[in-house]
């Protein structure tokens, strides 16, 4: 069924009873060309872009719990092209143009919305950074601009600039940055996914990999063994089960990212606020309510949900820059397991299996990153070889000393 | 979360900072032949279990001791803690023999 303004009258008029079903809910086949892991953004991604783009033959996507139910409908759903280094840039604006283009690529309202997003400014170090990385986002074809206090204070009269500790000096905006329905983007791609093909199995958990002479053959799964040509890990935080179950030790963590909603309120907040200094990031929603969160929890977690002293430190910093948030009442919190990586930056590789394909070490910033990961997985699934966006996101880089560590950190997963 | 501390006692996890997986405390030994794929391990790779974790804790608002825990990546439960100092020592008295000291 395609989706129009037409339909929806036509639907509104009749009470709504012609709407069908987005997707088959698909019973597993004995075998497939290619297996995906994970119906996640990522998976579902993959799978329809190597349906729609590749030419794929039988493709399935395993899931373990319903789609939807992992990072892809627990983030802040913000999008964003700034990032600074050569290995990440290139990918991030390759996915801010499949955003541009993806509800009339997927004949679906995922309410992608390019509010803008401003990262706060509070010293000259912090500027001449933001000035940089301004400049590599512009040579990469993304925007970027870069603006004192008065321009900050024109767009958010009520944040709070005099403050003693981090006054705000001015902002780094990009302004085709912005928010994304993330539910709608599962949705979205899972039905494009199916109405080509793709069997999308949900309550089908991998629990091994069948693998022979250095060859992947298939997968053991909660509902048989199913074969397949290619199998495509793309499980976000569970990254490191996964390919434990292939006897591959991962640079990976795994660790809880806290986030926060509260009741509706009435428009205030046009766009993405980040307040890098406190360690806080705030939008508001179409519903009304503010959508924030800050910091990781810090120790490696799979419990997804986090404890109540970062609560307490999101709250405090959320309340130094605005004000306002005091009166607020939070609604809800959550939590999600992140895949953070030893530098901060993902991958997107084959393995040493023949036939083993890993996508992971999102971090907290998989979801932009969810069309371009989707897009550059389906290629390196079809043709093995990494699409032009993606050659950096190698398994073996911290073996070559090829990192791509936007911060500097070092190999301290917690800290990027 | 509570960290029963071994000398002094429960004391809130806020008080300590947090490094991560107990095995970098065993640095590979750096004349090994395979010295640049054993550092590469140790630095980079992670077992990352989901289940029971040993891990580095420093106690950095307390006495700034090096704590050992071991605590359920599931459930946030904390099974056992001992000081890194009585683990280290172990260690060593078990490794002797294998490896030259530096
Ligand atoms: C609180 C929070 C806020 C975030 N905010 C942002 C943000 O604002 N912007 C941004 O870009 N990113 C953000 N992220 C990160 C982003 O959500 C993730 O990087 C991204 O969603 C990960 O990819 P995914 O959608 O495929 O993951 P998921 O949706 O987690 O998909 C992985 C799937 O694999 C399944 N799976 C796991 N093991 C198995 C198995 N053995 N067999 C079968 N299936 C299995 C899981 O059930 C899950 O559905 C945030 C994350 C969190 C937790």
């Amino acid at each position: 069924m395609r989706y129009s303004a037409f339909g929806l009258i036509k639907e509104a008029l009749s009470g709504h009873k012609g709407w069908r079903p987005q997707w088959r809910d698909a019973a597993p086949q004995a075998a497939y060309d290619y297996v995906i892991i994970g119906g996640g953004g990522h998976g579902l991604a993959t799978a329809y872009y190597l349906a729609k783009e590749f030419g794929g033959a039988r493709i399935a996507v395993l899931e373990k719990g319903w789609i939807g139910g992992g990072n892809v409908g627990r983030n802040t759903t913000i999008i964003r092209s700034n990032y600074l280094l050569d290995g990440n840039e290139p990918f991030y604006e390759f996915s801010l143009k499949l955003w541009e283009n993806l509800e009339q690529d997927l004949n679906y309202n995922a309410m992608v919305s390019q509010r803008g997003i401003l990262n706060l400014i509070h010293s000259d170090a912090q500027r001449d950074a933001a000035r940089r990385r301004g400049n590599a986002m512009i040579l990469n074809g993304s925007d970027a601009e870069l603006l004192d206090a008065d321009g900050v204070r024109a767009m958010y009269p009520f944040l709070n600039f005099d403050d003693a500790r981090f006054p705000i000096k001015g902002g780094l905006l990009h302004r085709r940055g912005g928010t994304v329905r993330h539910d709608a983007v599962a949705w979205g791609y899972a039905r494009g996914a199916d109405l080509r093909g793709v069997d999308i199995i949900q309550n089908c958990e991998v629990t091994g990999l069948r693998i022979e002479s250095g060859k992947v053959l298939g997968v053991e799964t909660s509902r048989g063994y199913i074969g397949a040509g290619k199998v495509g890990v793309s499980v976000a935080g569970n990254s490191s089960r996964l390919m434990a179950l292939a006897d591959m030790r991962l640079p990976i963590e795994s660790h809880v990212l806290q986030a926060f909603v509260s009741e509706g309120l009435k428009p205030f907040i046009p766009g993405v606020i980040t307040y890098g200094a406190g360690h806080f990031y705030c939008s508001q929603s179409d519903k009304g309510g503010l959508v924030f969160g800050g910091d990781i929890d810090m120790y490696n977690s799979y419990a997804q949900r986090g404890n109540l002293p970062v609560v307490e430190d999101v709250v405090e910093s959320g309340i130094s820059l605005i004000p306002a948030l005091g009166r607020a009442r939070l609604l809800r919190s959550w939590g999600g397991i992140m895949d953070m990586s030893m530098d901060g930056s993902p991958f997107i590789d084959k393995t040493h299996i023949e036939g083993l394909y890993f996508n992971g070490g999102w971090c907290y910033g998989g979801f932009k990153a969810t069309p371009a990961a989707g897009y550059c997985f389906a290629h390196l699934l079809k043709t093995d070889r990494p699409h032009e966006t993606a050659t950096a996101y190698r398994l073996d880089r911290f073996m070559s000393g090829h990192m791509i560590d936007e911060k500097g950190q070092g190999a301290q997963p917690n800290l990027h | 979360m509570i960290i029963n501390h071994p000398l002094l006692g429960p004391r809130d996890a806020q008080e300590f900072t947090y490094l991560g997986d107990a095995g970098l405390m065993n640095r590979p030994y750096w004349l090994s032949e395979t010295a640049l794929q054993q550092f590469h391990d140790y630095l980079y790779l992670r077992k990352n279990p989901a289940g029971e974790h040993r891990e580095l804790w420093f106690h950095e608002q307390g006495d700034r001791s090096w704590l050992v825990v071991t605590r359920n990546t599931t459930t946030h439960e904390i099974l056992r803690v001992e000081l890194a100092r009585d683990v280290a020592l172990a260690n060593k008295a078990a490794n002797t023999s294998q490896e030259p000291q530096q």
